[in-house]
């Protein structure tokens, strides 16, 4: 067996699994603590109030846009990007094809690849140096949220490198890294992607709940 | 967990109050530190410990060892955070207590949503149960569970303040009026700081028609358990409340121009006694524009000085009483103006969440109290600002003498009974 045909075989579905698994078991270990029911007469929706905070925080308060400017720069910039990196960069819709789903999409020309990776590889840059730099980041930052970024942007490099599909070597080694990112995932700060939408919603479903503005 | 036993206390009752909204508050962190730019205690002083997310750290550490799912995985192999220790936990206690006022406007720049007002809250009650509490709120509790009121005022000193109103106003204010619609309460620093507030509501309410009266048995609104995070005090001031309004038979429950009452009372009250009350509880805001919209309380000659609104935490931005004191204001002053970030997301004055009544806070308090000022004084030309909630207007009063500022401070109620129609 290649290195190649490992990364993609057998440790592959390890990596697989245990985010799978490692996602749903985060997840719904959240939503199963549960929480004592609330006795004090509704003034509005709860469920309307879930749905608005994760639509009403997906998008900056002008306010204090200015104070925040970077990180919503960055933050925008390295998400878009790697989502549509991860979703539309031809060789992951083949992946998906082939391995996954069965079917596939449109993917991106290559300019457009090179756009959204720039994009993202900048947003990610911005951000880490941040932590690095502002003593609040700094202050509260800690190796899982360095391991992190260190790993995604590990993953996004390696992914570049083997772009052309030209290097078995090169393949092996992004899938690898892919393969301890998935690993990694549910056991770390990473989750927020999984997560978001619960802390969004429940401060939303409790606004709701009161009639407050979300 | 081995824990000493102040620890062990403190970490489960972190535990009891992590539900899933906490729960996945504290796994979704990124830590991007945004929050710091919403929070007065961070923007007066540039000191990143003042970084809300920041205050959360006992807890975090605790829900991550003992709560989460996976830890008993990640034991396994040592990625799970150390047992916390009493030192960590003192050395958080002034971040918890003095420099979070639970204002919530973190939650409004989280890109997650992380309501770190209200876990705050579910923290103080492990700092609460290990006995971790500054002595300015440890008082408050004792004069409350002695006397019901955290500044310790009695049923003469209230009679005292209502026959000197009854006086002023010629209006009659009875007392423990069985049957009445409504049953009113008041904060100690109304009762004592602002008594004038009497007369206006008697004002207001006479005009109306309204039927309603003050128990001699809870009269006092303010619940120094939320403030510190006692649970069981937080009810036993509750219940106090409810007895005496379901003895009266009364209809609805009017909680005062007071942040934090209105919640303990409307919103944590049920749920602290365990079940529905008999009655509703109505804020004052929301009665005063309900009998204005229902033309019981006709406008008249409006104030014609410059002012503007402070929006107070707990009743605004926490509360959802947003519109009610912009319409009554409308209707009241000539030459009002908003001040930057009105609404959901104004400054706090710096003193809520019991940070007023805790000396220790007090230069932070101050310093944060100065980017109130400066809000105001952004607007310039300023006379008199509104403010709703009798704990915010001290804080105002206080900090206003020691910035020498001439600015005047007036409650709400007391603005729509000074510009009421004449008779």
């Amino acid at each position: 067996m290649t290195f190649l045909e490992f990364t993609e075989g057998p440790m592959w579905y390890v990596a697989a699994t245990v985010f799978v698994v490692g996602v749903l078991w985060k997840v719904i270990g959240l939503v199963r603590i549960g929480h004592k029911p609330d006795i004090a007469p509704p003034k509005g929706s709860a469920a309307g109030g879930f749905l608005a905070g994760n639509i009403r925080h997906f998008f900056p308060r002008g306010l204090f846009a200015e104070r925040t400017w970077m990180h919503i720069v960055g933050g925008y910039g390295f998400h878009l990007g790697l989502f549509v990196l991860l979703v539309f960069a031809a060789p992951h819709v083949a992946f998906i094809q082939e391995r996954i789903l069965g079917f596939g999409w449109p993917a991106l020309p290559r300019w457009g690849f090179i756009v959204a990776a720039e994009v993202a590889f900048a947003g990610l840059i911005l951000l880490w140096v941040r932590r690095i730099s502002d003593p609040v980041m700094r202050l509260i930052s800690d190796w899982d949220d360095h391991v992190g970024s260190w790993l995604t942007f590990i993953v996004m490099l390696t992914g570049c490198l083997a772009l052309q599909e030209a290097n078995d070597a090169l393949r092996a080694l992004h899938i690898f890294f892919v393969n301890g990112w998935l690993i990694y995932f549910p056991f770390s700060r990473l989750m927020h992607a999984a997560t978001f939408f619960l802390s969004r919603g429940y401060t939303g479903a409790t606004y709701g709940r009161k009639g407050m503005t979300v | 967990m081995n824990a000493p036993a102040t620890v062990d206390t403190a970490v489960r009752k972190f535990l009891d109050f992590t539900d899933a909204d906490v729960a996945s508050y504290l796994e979704t962190c990124v830590h991007c530190g945004e929050c710091a730019e919403a929070c007065h205690f961070y923007l007066s002083s540039h000191d990143p410990k003042y970084t809300p997310t920041y205050k959360l750290f006992p807890l975090v550490k605790a829900y991550k060892r003992h709560k989460a799912p996976l830890s008993s995985l990640k034991k396994m192999i040592g990625l799970v955070p150390a047992e916390l220790t009493e030192e960590e936990l003192r050395e958080w206690e002034p971040l918890v207590y003095d420099s979070c006022t639970m204002c919530g406007r973190c939650t409004l720049v989280c890109p997650m949503g992380i309501d770190i007002a209200g876990t705050i809250r579910k923290m103080r009650e492990g700092y609460a149960a290990a006995g971790i509490v500054p002595d300015g709120l440890k008082s408050a509790a004792e004069n409350a569970e002695r006397t019901g009121s955290p500044m310790g005022v009695t049923l003469k000193a209230l009679q005292a303040q209502l026959a000197h109103q009854e006086a002023e106003t010629g209006i009659r204010i009875e007392i423990d009026k069985q049957g009445a619609d409504y049953m009113a309460i008041f904060s100690s620093m109304e009762t004592m700081g602002y008594p004038e507030i009497f007369g206006a509501y008697a004002k207001l309410f006479k005009r109306a028609g309204l039927d309603w009266t003050i128990s001699s048995e809870a009269f006092e609104a303010t619940n120094v358990g939320v403030q510190m995070g006692s649970g069981p005090l937080a009810k036993k001031l509750v219940q106090r409340i409810v007895d005496a309004a379901e003895r009266l038979g009364v209809k609805y429950v009017i909680s005062p121009e007071c942040g934090h009452a209105y919640g303990a009372l409307r919103w944590a009250g049920p749920n602290l006694v365990g079940r529905p009350f008999k009655f509703e509880v109505v804020h004052i805001i929301e009665l005063i524009d309900q009998l204005r919209a229902e033309g019981r309380i006709p406008p008249g000659k409006k104030d014609g000085r410059k002012m503007t609104l402070h929006d107070p935490c707990q009743i605004i931005r926490r509360g959802g009483i947003l519109k009610e004191p912009r319409r009554l204001i409308a209707d009241a002053a000539e030459n009002f103006v908003e001040m930057e970030g009105a609404g959901v997301a104004n400054l706090c004055c710096g003193g809520g969440g019991g940070v007023s009544a805790n000396p220790r806070a007090a230069e932070l308090q101050k310093a944060a109290f100065s980017f109130k000022l400066d809000q105001i004084s952004k607007i310039g030309g300023i006379e008199a600002v509104v403010v709703p909630c009798a704990n915010c207007r001290t804080v105002f009063e206080d900090g206003l003498d020691e910035y020498e500022s001439d600015l005047e401070v007036v409650g709400l109620g007391e603005l729509v009974a000074d510009t009421l129609a004449d008779d």
